[in-house]
């Protein structure tokens, strides 16, 4: 081994050195170096297949935990034998699906933070208010029989007080929510962490994003909403105390349904389903 | 501290009560506060920080006459910290829960003064063996505390221990209300401060003696707490 002999000879110099020269404090170092260097690519080398596969599991429940968290995805799962989710890597942009490999590793976060996978946005189309915005998005398409059962796109913008991360779940018509959850926020205890409670929640499912006319309306109203309001079909409640988490709510839903977030991709989905 | 070897049975078992690294010498203190909200993760931390422990002061002892004394801060933070990647890069493989749960912690193994402390003050100056028991003495005096908050914490936070209910809380139907103080971090400070006022109390006589004698037992407790 080439470490062995240089480790050797090493130490026929070693001894001949006096005990606090530069030239032996150099040497020990050296060789302390190298001997620590050698132990740790020995160790990563070994240990990595079990880390790979422990990531690799790390990766499947979080998708388990994303159809957990959307209410009723997991019921309806639950009752479908043949369902089976897939991850696909949305670019944006054009709304075609990138290369399909990446995916599960897909990392959303580190991507928009880089400015290289990332797009600035100016302050009048930032309606989330994330500054900037991913190229690509990672959706998960729920089939079953090998018909589009739900959607589930991930979306995210400004609250109040801190970023709100979730998921909203669509029906294949592409026009109906079925659920919205967040996953991850730091809003106010008590008000605007109100988003989590699935009481409030559950009035998502069953809005409509767009009104006849194809305007998005999607969003959460000022106070209450009673079934005779023009917008019912499409509003859920407001959260008293909790204005602004509301409107940041109303704001990034539109901005991910609009031609900066998912609308370039929702637009080639309902062409391919009018061609069937 | 480091004159005269004692009885080889007195090196191991001194850091357990007499000299404990963390209530006697305040050593590690860091991660004592750190990773003792649940038992699991503080049994982890001091497998971790006594495997680190041990293999650092062999290595360092027996190297410790080739080592000039212009560098050996050097060589010896180089050795903890390979030892560390290699411990976090188990962890990593073997454990990944709760690796993720210790997260950054585990790298700060090579911050905890414990291990450069007995580097520096033992394993620089005494046979390897010795220094072997030594660190074992330490890993041992260390662990035994973390794990008496860890578990405190866990039991009186939660009403569990390594996740299994112990106590019945009253939300189940059970007598026990959680204090929610325990899980949150001032609460290793008190009790890690009542450690050490009992400790040194017990032994109050020991600690004067070498307070008023100048004798600091070791030169780095100062810059511990980070």
């Amino acid at each position: 081994m080439v470490a062995d002999a240089k480790q050797r000879t090493g130490w026929v110099v070693l001894r001949r050195l006096p005990p606090e020269s530069s030239a032996r404090a150099i040497v020990v170092t050296l060789l302390v170096c190298m001997l620590s260097s050698a132990l740790i690519a020995t160790a990563v080398n070994v240990l990595r297949p079990y880390q790979e596969r422990n990531r690799a599991q790390q990766r499947a429940r979080h998708i388990e935990e994303v159809i957990a968290s959307v209410p009723g995805l997991a019921d309806v799962l639950g009752s479908l034998a043949e369902a089976r989710v897939e991850t696909r890597l949305v670019d944006l942009a054009s709304g075609s699906y990138a290369a399909e490999a990446d995916a599960n590793g897909f990392d959303s976060r580190g991507a928009a933070r880089d400015p290289d996978t990332s797009l600035v946005l100016p302050p009048e189309r930032d309606l989330a208010g994330i500054g900037r915005r991913a190229h690509h998005a990672a959706v998960f398409l729920v089939y079953e029989d090998g018909r589009l059962r739900l959607l589930v796109l991930p979306v995210y913008g400004a609250g109040y007080v801190s970023t709100l991360y979730g998921y909203l779940a669509l029906d294949p018509d592409l026009q109906t929510v079925r659920g919205l959850s967040f996953y991850e926020h730091g809003e106010t205890p008590g008000l605007g962490s109100e988003i989590e409670n699935p009481r409030w929640r559950e009035q998502w499912s069953g809005k409509r994003l767009r009104d006849p006319t194809g305007k998005l309306r999607i969003g959460v109203a000022r106070g209450r909403v009673s079934a005779g309001d023009p917008y019912a079909a499409y509003e859920v409640d407001g959260i008293s105390g909790a204005t602004r988490t509301g409107t940041g709510v109303t704001k990034l839903l539109h901005f991910w349904l609009g031609s900066d977030g998912f609308g370039p991709y929702l637009a080639q989905l309902e062409q391919k389903r009018g061609a069937l | 501290m480091t004159a005269l070897p004692q009885s080889p049975l007195r090196t191991l078992l001194d850091p357990l009560v007499r000299d404990n690294p963390v209530t006697l010498q305040v050593l590690g203190v860091c991660s004592a506060l750190a990773v003792t909200r649940s038992m699991a993760t503080a049994i982890v931390m001091s497998v971790s920080v006594t495997m680190v422990l041990m293999g650092a002061s062999v290595a360092i002892s027996a190297i410790r006459h080739e080592v000039p004394r212009s560098v050996r801060l050097i060589i010896e933070i180089t050795i903890i910290a390979s030892l560390v990647i290699v411990v976090d890069q188990v962890l990593q493989a073997f454990f990944w829960e709760l690796s993720r749960e210790l997260s950054v912690f585990v790298g700060l193994i090579i911050t905890n003064c414990v291990i450069l402390g007995r580097a520096e003050s033992f394993a620089m100056h005494q046979p390897a063996g010795r220094s072997l028991l030594d660190a074992l003495g330490n890993g041992l005096g260390y662990s035994w505390i973390l794990l008496l908050i860890g578990g405190s914490r866990e039991l009186l936070g939660s009403g569990k221990l390594l996740g299994y209910a112990v106590l019945p809380l009253i939300e189940n139907g059970g007598w026990f209300e959680p204090l929610a103080l325990m899980l949150r971090p001032p609460s290793a400070f008190f009790l890690i401060g009542l450690l050490i006022w009992g400790l040194r109390s017990a032994h109050l006589a020991r600690a004067r003696a070498s307070e008023s004698a100048g004798v600091s037992p070791i030169p780095s407790a100062a810059g511990d707490v980070a």
